[in-house]
């Protein structure tokens, strides 16, 4: 079929782009397991859970084991340093972005737990993060504490000989027991 | 073509809005459940493939988060669809056609309470033209509603049959059910209009609940289950995106989904169709050839629970009950997606004779 446009529609200007603007609003149910993470953080606890069967422990737990396919059903609370498994220097700025440039955003595995949360690492120039150092968290004030993953402010670097990181990127030794710094 | 079966089939108690649980939380029982009909693990298990969608969620990657539920760790071969589980469904049995497994995993879920449903499904029209206008799923299908109570292929009192019946069925046979209840049609025809002409009881309540299915080939099926029900034919076709190239008070894709998936109306016994919209129940009626005096959705279907995503899946996996009880021989089970009719999916189910 030949297409006959209207002598109006001849020689006009082709459409390239079609702007379509979208918003959605959403509750988000957080569920049982980040619930009783997100209340841990109200009180200045860091919660994980454990799966029943390996007791791997997951930090923060959607509420369950991959390896298992069961509810993460044991609640473990964690003493809050972990070890830095990778990191990454962030040197461009992007839409939204508030952080000062160049910063840090790092993958830890807290002490006690087997899966990694991602977190910033400040009071560490970037030249001097590496994997296996162990870092802290810092939290707001308890009167500044609300349900969210940013009451820890970020995590710092904590002076403690570092831990070993298989290729992996999990810690295969903590290090040398004796503890240095101010934990 | 190798047989393949329905082993097992799970589903949630479908609500209004599942508050206190996120959406692998709703989801580990119902696959559990699934699994443990028949005594096997997810490491029993071929391939795995499921169906949601993230704009439901309105979290990005959420399909892959739910997947912890079921064990994919040491890693399982594992698909997902953006489609109602029945897609899911057919991916799998073509997996299971190849010969590279035996047995093959379907679940889907979703919380359509999580947004502004009708305004999220607008998301699925074309990016240029419709999806600009936000024209929501609902007023997508009093459209078709309208056109169709034009040309007289459908009235308001056969719509609100259906709507009532649905309901009845439901509160008869169905405890999953979400609409559980006993009102006639001529109190729903006694309704104010809702969108367009559609009363609110020709819609269907929104819902938020999971479905599992374990599919498995041959002699595995026998092992896994004593009265396993066969898949004689499954197909699916797709009608034009734009809703201006289609005729809306038709259903080609079902119509043609039907004849190739092998249904001869006479032959069955009963059906489960996919229809969300009471009008939809008679436009598919038509399109497929369905006798007046057929058993319609004997589990109240869509309209009495609608989980997005999902409710085509659970006519599946209804139908399978329904034979496995013996309460059917043979069945087509058929599911619906996009706007308006625009997919669908038709399967033959029967029982061993």
């Amino acid at each position: 079929m030949t297409l006959v446009l209207p002598e109006s529609l001849r020689d006009v200007e082709a459409v390239t782009r079609v702007a379509t603007p979208a918003r959605l609003e959403y509750d988000f149910t957080a569920g049982r397991a980040t619930t009783t993470f997100l209340r841990g953080i109200l009180e200045h606890k860091i919660l994980g859970e454990a799966c029943p069967i390996c007791h791997k422990v997951y930090v923060p737990s959607r509420g369950a084991c991959p390896s298992h396919g069961v509810p993460t059903s044991e609640i473990v609370e964690l003493a809050g340093p972990g070890v830095l498994v990778s990191y990454c220097v962030v040197n461009v700025a992007f839409h939204g972005s508030v952080m000062e440039l160049p910063y840090v955003g790092g993958l830890i595995q807290l002490e006690g737990a087997d899966m990694f949360l991602m977190h910033l690492i400040q009071e560490a120039s970037p030249d001097e993060v590496r994997i296996g150092q162990w870092v802290e968290p810092v939290w707001r004030d308890d009167a500044d504490l609300e349900a969210t993953l940013e009451s820890i402010r970020y995590f710092r670097p904590l002076d403690r000989p570092d831990a070993t990181v298989d290729e992996a990127g999990h810690v295969v030794s903590w290090g040398p027991a004796t503890r240095g710094g101010a934990a | 073509m190798r047989d393949v079966a329905i082993v097992s089939f799970a589903q949630s108690h479908h609500r209004r809005a599942v508050e206190d649980l996120n959406e692998v939380e709703m989801l580990m029982p119902v696959t559990r459940e699934a699994l443990d009909n028949i005594g096997i693990g997810i490491g029993d298990i071929g391939f795995t493939c499921s169906g949601s969608t993230d704009y439901l969620a309105g979290n990005a990657f959420s399909f892959v988060s739910t997947l912890d539920g079921i064990g994919p760790w040491p890693p399982i071969s594992e698909s997902h669809v953006e489609m109602d589980g029945a897609w899911a469904l057919y991916e799998a049995w073509v997996k299971l056609q190849t010969g590279a497994v035996d047995t093959a995993f379907v679940y889907s879920y979703s919380k359509s309470s999580s947004g502004d449903l009708a305004m999220v499904m607008s998301r699925q029209l074309d990016p240029y033209a419709v999806g600009p206008l936000w024209l929501d799923s609902v007023g997508c299908a009093a459209l078709a509603a309208s056109a169709a109570l034009d040309a007289g292929v459908v009235t308001r009192e056969a719509m609100a049959e259906v709507a009532a019946r649905s309901r009845r069925d439901a509160l008869a046979n169905n405890e999953y059910a979400q609409l559980r209840f006993d009102r006639t049609a001529a109190a729903v025809l006694a309704e104010p209009d809702h969108v367009g002409l559609l009363h609110r009881s020709d819609c269907p309540p929104i819902s938020d609940g999971a479905a599992a299915i374990v599919l498995a080939a041959g002699d595995r099926a026998r092992e896994l289950c004593d009265n396993p029900v066969w898949i004689r034919g499954i197909d699916h076709r797709i009608d034009p995106m734009a809703l201006g190239y289609r005729d809306l008070t038709d259903v080609p894709s079902a119509r043609l989904a039907a004849s190739r998936a092998g249904v001869v109306p006479a032959e069955i016994d009963a059906w489960e169709l996919h229809a969300p919209f009471s009008h939809d129940e008679l436009l598919l009626r038509r399109a497929m050839g369905v006798p007046d005096d057929a058993v319609v959705n004997r589990s109240g279907g869509a309209l009495a629970a609608n989980p997005m995503l999902t409710a085509g899946l659970i006519r599946i996996g209804e139908a399978s009950w329904q034979i496995s009880s013996g309460e059917s021989e043979r069945m087509v089970a058929h599911a619906t997606q996009g706007p308006a009719l625009q997919q669908n999916l038709v399967a033959v189910l029967e029982g061993d004779r």
